[in-house]
Order: C-alpha cells, then sequence, then structure tokens
C-alpha cells in the first residue's frame, strides 16, 4: 500500500493540471466563440498575418 | 458641404501605442465570411488585430495609433460586402458576459473537485464490504475533505449569495435549501471523518454542486446570447446624428457624444435623435413612432422636433435641447418604471416551487430525527439519518427541472424568429389567454409598399422605381423598392418637398406631389383613406402610386390561428379611427379602440388584468414600450424602437407574424414540460425518502438517486426541441 503515497500526488496533480488547463483556456477567450472555433477548423490555411488568438 | 464621420467616441486605447474598436457587422454567417473579413481587415497596413466572433457577430480590431480612420474599416467591410456598425458593449450585456464567466469557471472548480472526490469514494464504497482498513479510509476522507471544501466554498458562491440575499430580504428562493443542504452535508462529513466513521458525504455534496452550476450556467448563457444579439440590433440602427462642427462642416456623430445646445442636420428620410428647436428650415414629420399619429405635421423654425419622429420632405437645422436622454423619453420611461416594478412582484415557477418544497423537506428531516430518538436511537445516529434525507431530497433535478427546460425552448424559440429577453418570460407567456396588438408596424409592416401597382405599366413602374432612387423620401423609398430597381437615372434632381426629375431619351420624367407632375386631376379621384399619393409623369403621360403600409402577409391566418386556440384577440392603436377599422375588418377583430394614448393603454390592460386576464401585449414604438411593461407579458418586432424592444419579453424577427403564435405554442409546451419536470424531480425524490428515512442511505444511493433524477429531467427537457407544429 505504499503505492499510494506516489498514486493519490499524482492523481491529485494531474487533476490540477487538467483545472489549471481549464482556467486558462477560459481567461484566453476560447469559449467567446464557440460558433466560430468550429468553423475556424475547417478554413483553408493561409499564413493570416497577425492572425494572433484574441488577447486583451 | 464636407461630411465626416467621427467614430471616436466607440474608439479606446489597447495599451502600448494601440487603439481598438469593436464592430458590429450584419450577414457573417459562416467560415467563409469570417477568412474573408480578416483577411480584408488585416491587409490594411498597420493593423494589428481583427477577430471575428461568429457567435456575437462583431469583429475585434487593433491598429497603431492615429495611423487609421475607424470610419476606413467600415468603407472597407462595405467593399467586401458586409455592412458594419462601431458598437459599445450596454452595461447590462456587459454584467452578463461577466457572470457567465463567473459561472463557467465554478463550474470547471467543481466538475474537476466532483472528478477526484469521486475518485476517491469508489475506493471506499468498495472498500467498505472488503477488507479495506479503517486508517486507509479515514485517509481518503481527509483528502476528500481537503478537495472538496475549499472546492465547495468557491464553486458555492453562485447559490450562496442569492441564498443570503433571500433570506435577507426575508424571502426563501431555489438557493435557500440547495446552500442548507451543502453546508450541512459538508459539516456533516467532517464530523463523521473526524469521528472515523463509515460513511462521509463530500462527493454527494460536491456533485451536487456540479449539477446545479450546469443548469444555471445554460440558463445564464441563453440569456447573454439574446442580449448580444439585441445588442448588435441597436448598434445597427446605428443612432447617429449630423451635428455642426464648423459653419458649414457636418460629422456624423453617435447620438451619445451629442449634447444640448449642438446644432445638428436633419436630412429627408432621416429619423431624428434627439430632442431639439427647429433653427432653419421648413418640412413635414412623422411622429407616429411617439404619438402614433400617423398625419404628417409641419415642422418650421421655433417647432419642436422629437427624437424618433421621422423628417419627411426638407432639410432641418435643429438645436438640440436634450440628447439621449430625451425629454419626452424620460416621460415615458417613468411610466416603464412604474410598470415594470408592478410586473416584478411575479414569481418564477422554480420559486414557488421552492416555497412549497423547503418546509416539506425541512420538516421531514426534523420528523425523522425526533422519529428516531423516540425510537430509541442514538442523537448522533438520529441526525446523521435526518442529514441524510436533507441531502437526499436536495433539489437537485429541481434545479435543473426550469433552466433546462428554458435552454431548449429558447432554442426553438429562436429557429422560429424568436429571441427571448427573459427567462421566465416563458412561464408568464404560456399562461397568455388574451393579445392585444398595436396596429402600425405590428400588425401592418413596418415599410411602405405600393398598393396599386398591378395597376401600373411594368415598363412605367420600373422607370418610377429608377427615378425614385435618386430621392431620399420615405415614400420614394418604398416606390423604389417595390419596383426592385437598382440602377438610378443618371442626371436627376431632387426638388425638397416636391420630388425628382429627369430628362430620358428627351422625354421629362418626374416624380412627387401630384402638383409637382400636373397630375392634381388623378389624385382627387381619391384612392384610399390610409395611403400616401405620389404622382409619376412620363412627358403627357400621368400615373398615381398609393403608397402605404401594407398588412402583415400572414396575418389573417395568425389571428384564425390565435382565434383557435380560443384566446382573445383586440386591437388597441393611437392611429385614426378609418385606418383601424380597415385593419380590424379585414382580420376579423370584432374588439378595437383607436386613438387610444398610451396611458389608455395601460388603463385598458389594468382593466382586463382585473378581470383575471393573462395579457400578452404585442406592439411597437416608443408609445408602446410603458403598455408593454405593464402587460403580463410582451412581444415587439424586431424593427421596432429601440426602447420598446427593451422592454419586451421577446422580440421576434423578420415580416411574418407567425412568430407570435410559433412562441405562445412553444412557452406552453415549455411550461408543461417544466410542470412535468417538477413532478419528476419531486417524484424521483419521494421514492429515495423512505429509504433515507429507514436509516441505511449510503452515500453511493444518495449518488444514484441524484444523477438519476438530474439526468432524467435533463432528457425530458430535450423534448422541448421538437419544433412547434406548422401553424400558417
Amino acid at each position: 500500500m505504499e503505492i499510494l503515497v506516489f498514486l493519490v500526488p499524482l492523481a491529485l496533480m494531474l487533476g490540477l493540471a487538467g483545472l489549471a488547463a481549464f482556467l486558462w483556456s477560459l481567461r484566453s477567450g476560447q469559449y467567446d466563440d464557440l460558433d466560430g472555433a468550429a468553423w475556424r477548423a475547417i478554413a483553408d490555411d493561409e499564413p493570416p498575418p497577425q492572425d494572433a488568438p484574441a488577447k486583451r | 458641404m464636407l461630411v465626416t464621420r467621427d467614430f471616436s467616441h466607440y474608439v479606446r486605447a489597447a495599451g502600448a501605442g494601440f487603439q481598438h474598436i469593436d464592430l458590429a457587422v450584419e450577414g457573417v454567417h459562416c467560415a467563409g465570411c469570417m477568412a474573408k473579413i480578416e483577411r480584408g481587415l488585416s491587409a490594411i497596413p498597420d493593423v494589428t488585430l481583427a477577430r471575428v466572433n461568429l457567435t456575437d457577430r462583431r469583429v475585434a480590431l487593433e491598429w497603431k495609433e492615429g495611423t487609421l480612420d475607424p470610419a476606413s474599416f467600415i468603407d472597407r467591410l462595405g467593399e467586401l460586402g458586409y455592412k458594419a456598425y462601431p458598437y459599445e458593449t450596454e452595461s447590462a450585456e456587459a454584467t452578463e458576459v461577466a457572470e457567465s464567466r463567473f459561472l463557467l469557471r465554478c463550474l470547471g472548480v467543481a466538475a474537476f473537485a466532483t472528478m477526484n472526490v469521486m475518485m476517491l469514494s469508489i475506493p471506499v464504497w468498495s472498500g467498505n464490504v472488503s477488507d479495506m482498513l479503517p486508517e486507509q479510509r479515514d485517509f481518503f476522507h481527509w483528502l476528500s475533505a481537503l478537495i472538496a471544501l475549499p472546492a465547495a466554498a468557491y464553486a458555492g458562491r453562485p447559490f450562496f449569495r442569492s441564498a443570503w440575499r433571500a433570506l435577507s430580504n426575508k424571502t426563501t428562493n431555489m438557493d435557500v435549501p440547495i446552500s442548507i443542504g451543502v453546508c450541512l452535508a459538508l459539516g456533516m462529513s467532517v464530523v463523521e471523518t473526524v469521528n472515523h466513521a463509515e460513511h462521509a458525504y463530500f462527493d454527494a455534496a460536491i456533485m451536487l454542486l456540479t449539477f446545479l452550476l450546469v443548469g444555471r450556467f445554460l440558463d445564464q448563457n441563453m440569456r447573454r446570447r439574446t442580449r448580444a444579439v439585441a445588442g448588435n440590433l441597436a448598434a445597427l440602427k446605428a443612432e447617429t446624428a449630423a451635428k455642426f462642427v464648423g459653419p458649414d462642416e457636418i460629422s456624423q456623430v453617435p447620438v451619445a457624444a451629442i449634447h444640448p445646445g449642438d446644432i445638428v442636420l436633419l436630412r429627408p428620410g432621416e429619423r431624428c435623435a434627439v430632442d431639439g428647436t427647429v433653427i432653419e428650415g421648413r418640412s413635414e414629420i412623422d411622429q407616429s413612432l411617439i404619438t402614433g399619429e400617423t398625419l404628417y405635421v409641419t415642422a418650421e423654425q421655433g417647432a419642436p422636433v422629437y427624437a424618433g419622429s421621422m423628417n419627411i420632405s426638407g432639410t432641418l437645422r435643429v438645436r438640440v435641447s436634450a440628447a439621449s436622454e430625451a425629454t419626452l423619453l424620460a416621460e415615458i420611461t417613468r411610466l416603464l418604471d412604474n410598470a415594470l416594478q408592478a410586473r416584478s412582484r411575479y414569481m418564477r415557477l422554480a420559486d414557488r416551487a421552492a416555497r412549497l418544497y423547503a418546509p416539506v423537506v425541512h420538516a421531514t428531516a426534523l420528523i425523522t430525527i425526533l422519529g428516531w430518538v423516540i425510537a430509541g436511537a442514538g442523537w448522533h445516529d438520529a441526525v446523521v439519518t435526518g442529514v441524510a434525507v436533507l441531502i437526499i431530497t436536495c433539489p437537485c433535478a429541481l434545479g435543473l427541472a426550469i433552466p433546462t427546460v428554458q435552454t431548449v425552448a429558447s432554442g426553438a424559440m429562436f429557429r422560429s424568429g424568436v429571441l427571448l429577453n427573459s427567462g421566465h418570460a416563458i412561464e408568464r407567456l404560456a399562461e397568455a389567454d388574451h393579445v392585444i396588438f398595436d396596429k402600425t408596424g405590428t400588425l401592418t409592416l413596418p415599410d411602405l409598399d405600393v398598393t396599386n401597382a398591378a395597376d401600373i405599366p411594368a415598363d412605367i413602374f420600373e422607370l418610377a422605381g429608377r427615378l425614385a432612387l435618386s430621392s431620399h423620401h420615405p415614400v420614394a423609398a418604398a416606390v423604389a423598392q417595390a419596383a426592385g430597381t437598382r440602377s438610378p437615372i443618371v442626371g436627376a434632381v431632387e426638388e425638397a418637398g416636391q420630388g425628382v426629375r429627369a430628362v430620358v431619351d428627351g422625354v421629362q420624367i418626374r416624380l412627387g406631389r401630384p402638383s409637382f407632375c400636373g397630375a392634381e386631376a388623378l389624385a382627387v379621384a381619391g384612392l384610399d383613406p390610409e395611403a400616401s399619393v405620389v404622382a409619376f409623369s412620363k412627358g403627357a403621360e400621368k400615373f398615381i402610386l398609393s403608397v402605404r403600409q401594407g398588412l402583415r402577409p400572414d396575418a389573417q391566418a395568425v389571428i384564425a390561428a390565435l382565434k383557435d386556440r380560443h384566446i382573445g384577440i383586440e386591437i388597441l392603436s393611437g392611429d385614426r379611427e378609418p385606418a383601424v377599422i380597415a385593419a380590424a375588418h379585414a382580420l376579423g377583430i370584432a374588439e378595437w379602440r383607436a386613438g387610444v394614448t398610451p396611458a389608455d393603454k395601460i388603463a385598458r390592460i389594468e382593466e382586463l388584468k382585473g378581470r383575471g386576464a393573462k395579457v400578452l401585449m404585442v406592439g411597437d414604438g416608443m408609445n408602446d414600450a410603458p403598455s408593454l411593461a405593464a402587460a403580463h407579458v410582451s412581444m415587439s418586432p424586431i424593427s421596432a424602437a429601440h426602447l420598446s424592444q427593451a422592454t419586451a419579453d421577446l422580440v421576434f424577427l423578420g415580416r411574418p407574424l407567425a412568430p407570435v403564435v410559433a412562441a405562445i405554442d412553444s412557452a406552453r409546451k415549455a411550461l408543461h414540460l417544466m410542470r412535468q419536470n417538477l413532478w419528476l424531480a419531486i417524484g424521483y425524490n419521494v421514492l429515495a425518502v423512505p429509504v433515507a428515512i429507514s436509516g441505511v442511505v449510503t452515500p453511493l444511493i444518495a449518488a444514484a438517486a441524484m444523477s438519476g433524477s438530474s439526468i432524467l429531467v435533463m432528457l425530458n427537457s430535450l423534448r422541448a426541441r421538437s419544433r412547434a407544429r406548422e401553424v400558417v
């Protein structure tokens, strides 16, 4: 059962990493335009000059 | 005269020498549009950001400070084929967006905690029946507490706040039993963990929060979306005015940037955006939006003009006495506030359910505790069982029952052209049993149409339409649209207040007042008392065009459909009697009143309310705004004045009137499903309560009951998606 010493913290770390990723994606505005994001995936690739993700 | 456009009001600094503007864009609906706009705008040198938001139909633009004029973006979008206007976020919408993000953050935290606590709970559940050491179980419980307590403190805030607000106003709402349940479950779990007990309820409490947050977020998201659409429409209406910035120089500025004492130019065909006094010029103005009177009023030097009136024939210079917070509007707004306050007493279905439900649940829990004590159990066991009852009956499914139906139903309404301004409008709309229609702009189309087009030779009509393109007059615009012409006649001359003339193939053609075309004789043979009459002459040939607001194409069918549903119908109009009679007769509506003032309309609504009728008011125009607010529920066509759009519970798009019936049908169906959901939720919990009272509830049963009822309710809600029957 000593394995718990590694596995429990590991599981928590993974969970927290997921939460951090979610909060980051929320903050960077990735949920602001769900319809647009769906279409962007299939748009033709062309070097969009300064089309950086929306940053405030 | 030099005209410039000044959008500096909408531009804000984005830091580091960049400027930012948001534009609302019409007609963006696919990836193609998005790519076209972003590429087209990014190609302008010095533009650093051009990003389309397809959900909200907006474009965010950033550029190096001082290098570009925002008007150039609008021109560029115009070249690409999109109509754009600068957009300013209304405070109401900004609040909704912030609230929506807050809920999503809470949901993220709660979902994370639920998953991790569950991961710890399942070993405990299985360990309890096998060979788990008590120390291990305690360790897992403490770990759960470590995750669940901070997460609940963070993610529970929307509920705790709302419950606190309700309690400090000495009322209850749905959030009160939720908050009590969550706090008790967590508190008891901590006590149980300290006492090395077998069961803890961290998982149930945090899962409850997650499910409830899903419902809350769906509800919020629906409102945010409607606000965004309404906000765009307001921006697209471009409430701007031509302000004199020099003796001969005017600048097109947003109304917000106009102050009393400024002088603005009002050209024919423009809607006045301010209250003021005419200082130069002479014209006819249409004040129907404010007074409901469709006859034109003559405005000359010294005459007052009000925001919302349409200038018909001449050019006016107006000295502004009151800008965006106009005096006449202030009066109407006052009426409005009173009416809105009266309606806010209405209680939401969910809150009513909570009011019934909460005492029952709390009483059951109390009786359980007392019952076990009387039966000889220890206080500790009795309290544990009582709290288990509270947890298992916690209104998880109840919290989802309403918002899920609202979200699904509002999606269905959206597809039939109806936008919801407030979520609980559905409940009120479903109860409506009496509909009051305004005539102008509601039963009739807001734009003018040529009624006798069939009597005029097609080539003549087309020529008249081409000539009409050179005029700003609204009647001329109607002729041009009816004729479907696109190419104006070169060299056409407009004579203010008279008409337009041009020479084609050596023949003089004229369009305008009958006297202007020498056709007085024809005009006297009055066609329709309602119609505006324009004459067209080509050499010696003379024709009369009759232009009026036509009834909405499906008005008759809609009225018939409403009658089928046993809904009372009447017309209340500020218009003149003959016009109202004609409309009522054409539609088969027996009850009508003409020449009604806004105050009369409210009085009539109050009278009907007194008789117990639930009134749906369908109207547009500023003069209708107070009565829209006074009615039980209200609808407004999207072409209506901004003010009435903002007060109506629902707004509908397009030319047909059918959305009114579609909305009523969807709302009735949705209310039915909401009730069904409430009963499902309660029924499911009632099944689980005996188990809880008997004292054998494990967290596993609590979790199963909770998610089972939630999923059932969500699935039932999806039935609201099926389209309402075709009515017309």
